[in-house]
């Protein structure tokens, strides 16, 4: 039996072929590595994201996050549920928080559910992995597999939004939260504690809707890492990581800036230090290559 | 009667209480004791074409200026950072009222029309509710061809390097246009959907009644 056991919640970027294939590839390395099991939950669905408000209204947009509560409830009975990607976190939790404030809404939610032939009996808790890592785990059992450490490389710490606002880490501050930091000096790299767009919107939606304002936003944060001479970015969310890394050639036409640094997750930079091949690390799903890990990457394990 | 001409029949001379009534999180508005924080934390604030910020919203709503508040493309600017949330010395749910504003100018007909993040806003809820998840290839042409078929062209080939970029790293599936991802029980989602937006509309109508 696994050391610890939850219901999985990946969410759409992950599944195959969508924008953060790669992050779900490098937390299954991840994972295999500390014992951690996911069982997917059987046919779950989107949370809806917080841009779905013009349509979602209050009540659809809870029923959703609802259903994947009721089919966790039915099929993994008792596990709290584990999401990768900080708009599902969010959005589960938000629907739990709403749903354990008011009886109104809850005796609405089930009867809507009924109508899929669902029902909630218990609210579960929502994690996210990083919680996972930082509070199940913690700093010492994490470092304890680090074979490669990636000694010399100067990451910055891109915590973003929604991992960090309005629920955040537990014991974490909002406006300069330090776990992702630790966990680049977990994995032997260098952080950059003052770098001081950790928590900087990097546009989210509006990198499609309204690019010109996502990419301002953009291009303070990857700025800002190169000032501080960092050679990538770190950071726990999927559209973060889509949004800052994809747009360089955009933002580099758009202000005449030479922009070309990889943006990765700390799943990636884990599964590299843990020994884990470049393939495990997913480090071919970067639209800028991470040459520096690719080396480290081929380099042999200190065991 | 409009919906829109029947809420203005109904809530003559009292704006807020209809933002009250009709909005999620509405009865936070007067709360807001104008400190200003929420738009100083804004990041959309520093852009231009930034008609109204939060605190600006809340003062209007409070002077009934229904017009003005519902039809302006202000909330539409939200990137859902929480900022104003976590910040806010009263803490006011401001981005869900953000939120809830836009819902309720986009349920009456009155946001304004072209507004891209409106538009990709309701694509999105009706791409992912569709078949219970997110469908990223039609979601993306979905917007690029909001203008219509010559401008969707353009802009799809503005978009070139990203999307031959996200390609080769097997982030971008081009046979999702022909399917893609889906729930096995869709047939249930749209029965739980269609009962959740009947439930939600009757406790409205209800509010708009009592």
């Amino acid at each position: 039996m696994a050391k610890h056991e939850y219901a999985f919640y990946p969410g759409c970027s992950s599944q195959k072929g969508a924008s953060a294939s790669n992050y779900l590839t490098s937390v299954e390395s991840m994972c295999k590595t500390l014992d951690v099991k996911l069982t997917e939950i059987p046919d779950w669905n989107c949370c809806g994201a917080s841009i779905g408000y013009a349509e979602a209204g209050e009540l659809p947009r809870h029923v959703m996050n609802a259903r994947n509560f009721a089919l966790s409830e039915q099929h993994l009975p008792g596990q709290e549920i584990v999401a990768t990607c900080a708009a599902c976190w969010l959005g589960a939790r938000e629907t739990r928080e709403r749903l354990t404030h008011s009886d109104t809404l809850m005796a609405d939610t089930r009867e809507a559910l009924k109508e899929a032939g669902l029902q909630i009996n218990e609210m579960p808790n929502i994690r996210h992995m990083v919680e996972v890592l930082i509070e199940d785990l913690g700093f010492e059992e994490m470092a304890k597999h680090v074979v490669r450490p990636l000694e010399g490389v100067k990451i910055a710490g891109y915590v973003g939004c929604q991992t960090n606002r309005p629920f955040g880490v537990a014991g974490e501050s909002f406006e300069n939260p330090v776990y992702l930091d630790k966990m680049v000096e977990m994995v032997g790299a260098e952080s950059i504690p003052e770098y001081e767009q950790k928590v900087t919107c990097c546009g989210g939606a509006l990198a499609f809707s309204e690019p010109e304002k996502a990419q301002a936003q953009i291009k303070d944060i990857v700025e800002s890492a190169y000032d501080h001479g960092a050679e990538m970015i770190v950071t726990p969310c999927p559209l973060c990581q889509a949004n800052v890394e994809i747009y360089q050639g955009q933002i580099n036409k758009r202000y005449g800036t030479k922009f070309d640094i990889p943006v990765m997750y700390y799943s990636q930079l884990m599964v590299v230090a843990y020994g884990g091949s470049a393939k495990d690390a997913a480090l071919n799903g970067q639209v800028i290559k991470a040459r520096r890990l690719e080396e480290i990457a081929a380099k042999p394990v200190k065991r | 009667m409009s919906a829109n001409t029947a809420m203005a029949e109904k809530y003559r001379n009292n704006f807020l209480k209809e933002i009250e009534d009709q909005v999620e999180m509405g009865d936070w508005v007067k709360m807001c004791m104008q400190c200003g924080v929420c738009s100083g934390s804004c990041p959309t604030n520093f852009q231009s074409a930034w008609e109204h910020p939060p605190q600006e919203l809340f003062m209007m709503i409070r002077a009934g200026k229904r017009e003005e508040v519902l039809t302006t493309s202000s909330m539409w600017n939200c990137t859902s950072c929480y900022n104003c949330i976590v910040r806010c010395p009263r803490k006011l749910p401001i981005t869900h009222i953000m939120h809830g504003i836009a819902e309720y100018a986009h349920r009456l007909g009155m946001a304004p029309k072209m507004q891209p993040t409106r538009f990709f806003s309701g694509l999105f809820w009706k791409n992912c509710t569709h078949t219970g998840r997110v469908n990223e290839l039609k979601l993306s042409l979905g917007l690029y061809f909001k203008d219509g078929f010559a401008q969707g062209v353009k802009n799809g080939m503005a978009m070139q390097t990203v999307a031959l970029g996200l390609l080769k790293a097997k982030r971008l599936n081009p046979f999702e246009l022909f399917g893609g991802h889906k729930c096995k029980d869709q047939k249930g989602i749209q029965a739980m959907l269609k009962k959740a937006y009947e439930i939600e509309r009757s406790r409205k109508t209800a509010k708009m009644a009592g």
